[in-house]
C-alpha cells in the first residue's frame, strides 16, 4: 500500500524532472556539436591555408614582380603596394578619426549631434566595402580620368575612419573625469587637458583601435578593384595604377595557371598571418593598458 | 607704490591675455574636432549622393522597372536588378540559416558549458578569425569547398531531397559546385564569428545574480539559457544576428569567387547565380558604355539601402539593449 503510494507520487515527479534533464541534455549536446561543427569549418580554412600557402613562400616571393601568364615570379610590387597604400590610409585617416572621437567624447557627450554621429559611424563601421569602392570610384577615378593609387589609399581611408573613432572614443570615455579636473584645476586650456592628459591616459587603447583599423583595410579587396585596380610590374607612381595584394590574389586565384593560383596561396598566407599578428599586438597592447590601471 | 600698481595692472593684463587667447584655442580645438565629426556625417552622405547621381542615367533609361526585370544583356543594353537582388536575399537566408543556430550553439558552449580555462583563449580565437578577410573565405571556397559540393554533397542532395515532389525543384539540374547553395554556406560559415562573439558579449551583460537565482531554483543549463538569459538579452541578440545578417548582404569577395556569376534566377539553389556585390566586382571594370556602367552604380545604390536599414535596426537593438544593462 506504502509502497503503490510512493510510486504514483513518484512518477509524475520523476518523470518531468527525467524529462527536464533529458530536454537539458539533448539541447547541451546540440550546443556542443554546433560548436564543434563551425570551429571544425573555421579550423578547416586556416589548415587549407597553411597547407597550400607554406609551399608557396620562397624567397623569390619577396624579391620578384607579379609574372606573367604561365611564368615564375614573385608578388615584391603587389606586397609594396599594399603596404604603401595601407600607410597612406593610415596616416590619412587616424587624425580624421581620432579628432571626431575626440568631439564625442569630450565636446559632444549627450548632444543629439554626437548620438546622430555616432550612429552614422557605427553604420559605417559594417557598411559593405564594396561601396565605399563604387564612392570613391565615383568622386576621384572618374573626375581624375584614370585609375590611381590614391583613390585605393582614399578608399582604404575612408573605411579606417569609423574603426578609429569608434575606439578614440571608448578609451577617452574610460579616462576617469578626476584626471581632467585635477588638470583644469591647475590652469590648463580644455585643449591641453585633453591632448596633454586624456590622450596620454588613453594612449594604448588608441593604438589598439589604429591597429585593428590597419588589420580591418589590408585584407579588403573590395575597394580597390576599381580604385586602384592593379598593375603587373613595378611602379610607385601614386598617380597610377599599383598592384596590391588582395587584387592580386583574387585575380591569381581566378586564373587557370598554376603558378598564379600558387602566388595567389603564398599572398594569402601572407595577409592573413599579418592580420593575426596586428590583432594580437592591438589585443596585448589593450591588455597592457587595462593592467596599467 | 605707483610702481607696484603699474606691474599689477600689467600681470592682470597679461593673465588676460592669456585667457583670451586660450579661449581662442579652445574653441579652435573644439570646432576642428566638431568638424572632423561632422566629416564622418559628410561621408556618409557623400557615398549615398555620388550613388544616386551615378545611378541616374540607368534609372533614367530603366525607370523603377529596373528593380523587377530579369534580364542583364550587356550587349543590347536591357539591364535588370532582379536576378542580383533575388541572389543576395537567397544567399544571405542560406547563410543565416546555418549561421544563427551554429553560432548560438558556440556562444552557449562558451559562457555556459566549457571549462573556465577554455573560456578566454576560445573567445579570443573567436574574435581573431572574425579578423580574417573575406577573400580568403573566397579562395578556400573555390579551390576546396566547391569541388567538395560538387563531388559529393550536391549529388547526394539531387539523390535524396532531389527525389521528393515538392522540393525537387530546390536541387535540380547537374551538380556544378559553385552555384547560389555553395555562396550560402561559406557565407553562412563567414558570419559565425561575428555573430558568436556578439552574441558572447550579449550573453555575459546577464547579470550573475539573475543567472544564479535561477540556478537556486533549481533550473537546468538549458532552462537558465531558454528562460532567463534569452529573453533578458533577446534585443542584443536579435541585433547581433542583424550584423551578421548586414555583413552577409554586403559581402563580396567571399560570394564572387563561388556564385558564378549567371544573371538568372533558378528555382535550384544548385544553379549558378549572382549577387549585387559579385556582380558589380565582376563586371565594374569591364563595363562598357554609360548605361551598363550606371546599372552596377544602381545595384549598388539597390545594397546601399537595403544595408542602412538593416544595419539601423541591428544598432537601434543593440542600443536598446545597452540602455537596459545601464540602468
Amino acid at each position: 500500500m506504502t509502497m503503490s503510494n510512493s510510486a504514483t507520487l513518484a512518477t509524475p515527479i520523476g518523470g518531468l524532472y527525467h524529462r527536464r534533464r533529458i530536454a537539458n541534455k539533448v539541447a547541451l549536446s546540440l550546443a556542443l556539436g554546433a560548436a564543434g561543427f563551425g570551429l571544425f569549418w573555421l579550423v578547416a580554412i586556416l589548415w587549407t591555408l597553411l597547407y597550400n600557402g607554406l609551399s608557396a613562400i620562397n624567397l623569390s616571393l619577396f624579391t620578384e614582380n607579379t609574372p606573367p601568364p604561365g611564368g615564375e615570379g614573385g608578388l615584391l610590387n603587389a606586397i609594396f603596394g599594399s603596404l604603401i597604400m595601407t600607410a597612406v590610409a593610415t596616416f590619412v585617416g587616424t587624425p580624421i578619426g581620432v579628432m571626431a572621437g575626440t568631439y564625442l567624447a569630450e565636446f559632444g557627450r549627450g548632444t543629439k549631434l554626437a548620438e546622430v554621429v555616432r550612429f552614422i559611424n557605427d553604420v559605417l563601421l559594417s557598411a559593405p566595402s564594396i561601396m565605399v569602392g563604387l564612392f570613391v570610384y565615383e568622386v576621384m577615378v572618374v573626375r581624375m580620368g584614370h585609375f590611381s593609387a590614391w583613390a585605393g589609399a582614399m578608399a582604404l581611408a575612408v573605411l579606417v575612419i569609423p574603426v578609429v573613432v569608434r575606439t578614440t572614443e571608448d578609451m577617452l570615455k574610460l579616462v576617469p573625469n578626476s584626471l581632467r579636473e585635477a588638470a583644469a584645476a591647475l590652469g590648463a586650456p580644455q585643449w591641453k587637458v585633453i591632448t596633454m592628459v586624456a590622450y596620454r591616459a588613453a594612449r594604448n587603447g588608441m593604438i589598439t583601435g589604429v591597429l585593428l583599423a590597419i588589420a580591418r583595410i589590408s585584407g579588403e579587396t573590395a575597394p580597390l578593384l576599381f580604385t586602384a585596380l592593379n598593375n603587373q610590374f613595378w611602379s610607385a607612381d601614386m598617380n597610377a595604377p599599383m598592384a596590391n595584394l588582395p587584387v592580386v590574389i583574387f585575380q591569381y586565384a581566378m586564373s587557370p595557371y598554376e603558378d598564379w593560383r600558387q602566388l595567389a596561396w603564398g599572398g594569402a598566407l601572407l595577409i592573413t598571418v599579418a592580420i593575426l599578428l596586428l590583432n594580437i599586438g592591438a589585443r596585448l597592447l589593450a591588455g597592457l593598458g587595462t593592467t596599467r590601471k | 607704490m605707483t610702481e607696484i600698481a603699474l606691474t599689477l595692472t600689467d600681470a592682470h593684463a597679461s593673465t588676460a591675455r592669456r585667457a583670451r587667447r586660450q579661449r581662442l584655442q579652445d574653441a579652435a580645438f573644439r570646432n576642428a574636432t566638431l568638424a572632423f565629426a561632422l566629416l564622418v556625417l559628410l561621408i556618409l552622405g557623400g557615398v549615398m549622393v555620388s550613388l544616386i547621381d551615378g545611378a541616374l542615367p540607368a534609372l533614367r533609361t530603366f525607370g523603377l522597372g529596373f528593380v523587377g526585370t530579369e534580364v542583364w544583356n550587356p550587349v543590347s543594353e536591357q539591364f535588370g536588378a532582379l536576378a542580383p537582388i533575388y541572389g543576395t536575399l537567397v544567399t544571405s537566408v542560406i547563410a543565416m540559416a546555418v549561421g544563427i543556430p551554429v553560432s548560438f550553439g558556440i556562444a552557449l558552449f562558451i559562457t555556459e558549458m566549457c571549462p573556465a580555462w577554455l573560456k578566454r583563449p576560445l573567445g579570443v580565437a573567436i574574435e581573431l578569425l572574425a579578423g580574417i578577410p573575406s577573400i580568403i573565405y573566397g579562395i578556400w571556397g573555390l579551390f576546396v569547398f566547391a569541388p567538395f559540393m560538387q563531388s559529393t554533397v550536391q549529388p547526394f542532395l539531387i539523390a535524396t531531397l532531389g527525389q521528393i515532389p515538392g522540393l525537387d525543384n530546390l536541387f535540380m539540374g547537374p551538380p556544378y559546385g559553385i552555384g547560389i547553395l555553395t555562396a550560402g554556406l561559406i557565407l553562412g560559415i563567414m558570419v559565425l564569428p561575428f555573430i558568436t562573439s556578439i552574441t558572447r558579449d550579449v550573453f555575459e551583460t546577464v547579470p550573475p545574480m539573475v543567472r544564479e537565482s535561477a540556478y537556486g531554483l533549481g533550473a537546468t543549463t538549458w532552462e537558465v539559457v531558454w528562460n532567463v538569459v534569452l529573453p533578458y538579452t533577446r534585443t542584443g541578440v536579435v541585433g547581433g544576428v542583424m550584423l551578421g545578417l548586414g555583413r552577409a548582404l554586403g559581402e563580396t569577395m567571399a560570394v564572387t569567387f563561388v556564385i558564378g556569376n549567371a544573371h538568372r534566377i533558378s528555382s535550384s539553389i544548385l544553379a549558378p547565380g549572382t549577387t549585387i556585390s559579385a556582380s558589380i566586382a565582376n563586371e565594374f571594370t569591364e563595363a562598357v558604355g554609360d548605361v551598363y556602367t550606371s546599372s552596377l552604380v544602381a545595384l549598388g545604390l539597390i545594397l546601399f539601402m537595403i544595408t542602412f536599414t538593416v544595419l539601423s535596426i541591428a544598432k537601434l537593438m543593440l542600443l536598446r539593449l545597452q540602455r537596459k544593462a545601464g540602468v
